[in-house]
């Protein structure tokens, strides 16, 4: 039976249920207002935990049977280790041998290590993924193989959704550089350090079981504690939780593209010239060679004009610890680290502190960081005309990527998206995005390698980089100049069958993705 | 990944000549982007059947099969089998791939044009700045296509050196496109072609494009240029063609520079003379290095000639992409020399170059002083001029105005700087 559609305030068609859940349409930034309390996990004992503080078993297989692992369970993992990662997929390895059936993932983020869970979607031990995909795991489900159907939240979304009870996870598994045996645990020290594990805050709070997973134990307490132990049911020890080549990478790099660099020194220009960047600012930006090249330049400019950003928020990067080593950012903010440079500095320096996303991007907070970022630089795979944004699929119609942070981070004061005109041949600004993930009231200004647009809602903006020499022109200009170099692309086919639902901050629904019809 | 087939399909025809029946033309490869590899095989009676990988296939599928479609007709060709291994090449490059695969089967002198840009449809004029040149391959697409953006005075489209001699014909027709179907911005538009006989062929695929300068490489003698001139001159008159096409000689040879002062005022187009120092240092059998000794007889021969003709001496390009502190330190030695420009191998060369050739404010404003003095003393009927407690000699004045003017000319000052410093003073 075909599942009722609406047309939400986005104008998509998306569903009124979801893996037979009522699911709520996009009503519009800002408008969903849920009511009602917050969902609480179960009531815990501590005469049923062990007295001297002492919860290590023997295994991963028999942590997860003491956890009461079955049929149809929600399952979470963290993203910390990155393309590192060897703990996630153990988990559904001994679920399948277990002849589990049935189960939801819901990571804060998949990799390509994770790729081989496609055995244990085509097994049936996994329903579904709920959480982002890239790659091979994104063909999988663009192509409509996955039992059930992908829900993409953004970091934020993802804790909203514990927190109002959309997600309840039955079981926690927990990768942790550094914990001790009664489950206290940090993202520092160890073979497998990566710095902080801030998104595992919502799940280690609201999961009924958690496990901590680590290849480092040390005697109580093992301090700062980011995971508290007296939220751990069981503590595993194992010979490794992650390649640590691939959990952080030795150094991040600066493009080495000139035209990527055209576009870091325009976005670097319209900072200035817009007054964008003043003595204070408080800055974001992500850990791409554009997004760096852009943190060079900003960093350049504050030297010259002896201005100092507030703070910024991480990923952090060499780039970023350097500006607030050398004076020109007063502290860094930081919900996951990139580099080695900025591991060391998470660990010495007292003014680069951990900032779980649980209160930095999230809906049921009382405030969010995001809102008060001046600067915040992000990337899409497609912008349309009304600018709104896309980041989880390709124009090919195939999904890509996940959300992260990104719709969190459109809540900024100044979003700026420093995008390439088109990518080999296909144009980054189209008439209607593939898959809407952020409306384009929140997005402000396009910068492209051959001229910037700036959102016609932001007539401050428009004002103050009249004369300023800078490349202005219309979002159509843009997108005509990009269509006369390329051609005008065609649309990919989908069927009617919806793979995977977009949620909004809030959780509602802000865009479904449908089946790629293959030739 | 088509060369085993190659090998195998070449037949005789009835003259006893090897008859070509497959041609491959373009890249493919793991780093190829923007750009496609074409097979072409002629058949005889099956139509044409078209194979094609690409990775925007989703996006471009149809139109790439019917730009094929659409070339294959223009050259009648009515039964072949195409496989087109894609990454992204815009429509100018498949096409220009698709040409040459053809010509390489057929003899033909029809051209598959691409729409010409108005955008491009400008002239330079002789004395332009030519501070910096970038140098693009003539055959990898890729680079080309958003070289505009970098503001460079010009941009060259190499088919010289940086063509692999087996490329050299279809380079040739990519060239074409790009002068076709590239927005240059305003950048002088520029060509180095071959040496000797296929540089003068070269020219065919050039001019009827509105090229704006010919870079002729490894240049001895004013004869070539004589050559190139005619041949340019009849292209010219063929298709009735009105531009200016200005020439840019590359010495780079012990003869070269022997000659520079013939080959500076071999012609009226001749607007620049450039030095090639790898190859003249290969010529003479020394090392190059980065103080340069083994070259500056060279380097101060040709200036000479350049300044004495009146044309622009150009500088050799600086090859360490990385190192943006030494390219400024040898632009400085190259401006301190009289060079008026240095060719570029690297986008990001390009501001440091014009940084470099640009007036600085110190230079300015010392120059502004000495030509004030000399105004101040020809109103007050003065014989000697003298600024402070200096006397200031004719050739020292010349040389301020000389800086003025380029000031002037790249907009650091008003032409009317003397009356608004004057008017500021009252």
């Amino acid at each position: 039976m075909p599942i009722k559609t609406v047309i939400n305030a986005a104008g998509r068609s998306v569903p009124l249920e979801i893996n037979g859940q009522p699911a709520i349409p996009f009503k519009g930034v800002g408008k969903h207002k849920p009511g009602g309390r917050k969902y609480s996990p179960p009531i815990p004992a501590c005469s049923d935990y062990p007295d001297d503080g002492n919860k290590v078993v023997g295994s991963l297989e028999e942590a997860l049977r003491k956890c009461g692992l079955s049929d149809g369970m929600t399952i979470s993992t963290h993203h910390h280790l990155r393309d590192g990662d060897l703990i996630s997929n153990k988990v559904f390895e001994i679920a399948s041998s277990l002849g589990v059936k049935d189960l939801i993932w819901f990571p804060s983020a998949s990799f390509p290590c994770n790729d081989p869970v496609i055995k244990y979607l085509d097994d049936g031990t996994i329903n579904r993924i709920e959480g982002s995909m890239n790659g091979p795991l994104g063909r999988y489900v663009s192509e409509g193989k996955m039992k059930g159907t992908a829900v993409l939240r953004s970091h934020g979304g993802r804790v909203q959704a514990i927190q109002d009870g959309e997600v309840r996870i039955d079981i926690a598994v927990l990768a942790a550089p550094t914990a001790d045996c009664f489950g206290n645990a940090k993202g520092t020290g160890g073979q497998s350090a990566c710095g902080v594990i801030g998104y595992a805050k919502a799940d280690y709070l609201y999961a009924t079981r958690v496990i901590v997973v680590t290849d480092n134990l040390v005697d109580f307490p093992c301090f700062p504690m980011e995971i508290e132990g007296n939220y751990v049911d069981y503590v595993v020890v194992v010979d490794r939780i992650g390649i640590p080549e691939k959990i952080i990478s030795g150094t991040t790099q600066v493009t080495k593209s000139p035209d990527r660099l055209l576009i870091a020194e325009l976005t670097a220009s319209f900072l200035v010239k817009s007054g964008i960047l003043k003595d204070g600012a408080t800055i974001q930006a992500g850990a791409g060679g554009t997004s760096l090249a852009i943190a060079v330049f900003v960093h350049q400019i504050l030297k010259e004009k002896g201005w100092k950003s507030k703070f910024g928020f991480g990923g952090s990067t060499k780039y970023m610890v350097k500006m607030l080593e050398e004076g020109q950012m007063g502290f860094i903010l930081d919900a996951q680290v990139f580099d080695l440079d900025s591991v060391k500095s998470i660990e010495n320096n007292p003014n680069h502190v951990p900032y779980p996303v649980f209160n930095a991007y999230n809906y049921h907070s009382k405030g969010n960081l995001t809102s008060m970022m001046d600067i915040m630089i992000l990337g899409a795979t497609e912008v349309d005309l009304n600018f709104n944004g896309n980041v989880v699929t390709h124009s090919d119609g195939y999904l890509l990527h996940g959300i992260g942070g990104w719709q969190n981070c459109l809540h900024a004061r100044n979003v700026i998206l420093p995008i390439p005109l088109f990518r080999d041949r296909i144009p980054v600004i189209v008439d209607e995005v593939t898959t809407l993930c952020g409306p384009g009231e929140l997005i402000d200004v396009i910068i492209t390698e051959r001229g910037i647009a700036v959102n016609p809602l932001r007539k401050d903006l428009i004002e103050s980089v009249k004369g300023s020499g800078l490349p202005l022109k219309t979002i159509k200009e843009l997108k005509d100049e990009a269509e006369k170099i390329c051609g005008v692309p065609q649309k990919p086919k989908f069927e009617e069958d919806i793979v995977a639902a977009v949620k909004w901050v809030d959780g509602t629904v802000i865009d479904v993705v449908r089946k790629l019809k293959t030739m | 990944m088509f060369e085993k087939i190659t090998r195998f399909e070449l037949h005789y025809q009835s003259d006893g000549k090897m008859k070509k029946s497959i041609a491959i033309a373009g890249n493919s490869g793991l780093k190829v982007r923007s750009d496609c590899e074409i097979m072409l095989e002629l058949k005889s009676g099956e139509g044409i059947i078209i194979d094609l990988t690409s990775k925007v296939k989703a996006l471009y599928g149809e139109s790439i099969k019917r730009l094929i479609a659409e070339i294959l007709d223009f050259f009648s060709v009515k039964d072949a089998f195409i496989r087109i291994n894609d990454s992204g090449a815009l429509p100018f490059v498949i096409a220009a791939r698709m040409e040459s695969a053809i010509k390489q089967l057929i003899n033909t002198d029809l051209e598959f044009l691409p729409e010409f840009l108005n955008e491009n449809l400008y002239t330079t004029t002789k004395e332009r700045f030519r501070f910096s040149r970038l140098y693009l391959p003539g055959n990898t697409p890729g680079l080309m296509i958003n070289a505009g953006l970098h503001s460079a005075d010009g941009i060259i489209l190499d088919l010289e050196d940086s063509v692999a001699p087996e490329k050299k014909d279809e380079a040739r027709i990519l060239v074409r496109n790009a002068l076709r179907q590239i927005d240059f911005h305003g950048a002088e538009r520029m060509v180095r072609i071959n040496q000797g006989d296929r540089g003068l062929e070269d020219l065919h695929f050039l001019i009827p494009h509105n090229v704006n300068l010919v870079l002729i490489p490894k240049c001895e003698g004013a004869d070539y240029i004589k050559k190139a001139e005619e041949v340019i001159n009849s292209i010219n008159k063929k298709f009735n063609l009105k531009n200016q096409v200005f020439l840019m000689p590359i010495i780079e040879s012990a003869l070269g520079i022997e000659n520079s002062w013939e080959i500076a005022h071999a012609s009226e187009s001749v607007v620049a003379l450039a030095i090639g120092l790898e190859d003249y240092t290969a010529d003479l059998g020394v090392t190059r290095t980065i103080e340069g000794n083994e070259s500056f007889y060279a380097r101060t021969r040709l200036i000479v000639a350049a300044k004495a003709a009146g044309i622009q001496p150009i500088d050799s390009v600086f090859s360490d992409v990385a190192d943006m502190d030494a390219l400024l330190q040898n632009v400085l030695i190259s401006k301190s020399l009289g060079f008026e420009g240095m060719g570029c191998i690297h986008p990001r060369q390009i501001a440091v170059i014009k940084k470099g050739f640009t007036p600085d404010q110190t230079e300015i404003e010392k120059s502004k002083k000495i030509v004030q003095a000399f105004e101040s003393a020809k109103i007050q009927g003065l014989g000697v001029v003298a600024l402070g407690s200096k006397m200031i000699d004719p050739p020292v004045v010349a040389r301020a105005q000389k800086i003025i003017d380029l000031a002037v000319r790249l907009n650091l000052i008003s032409g009317d700087w003397i009356n608004e410093i004057t008017s500021v003073e009252k």
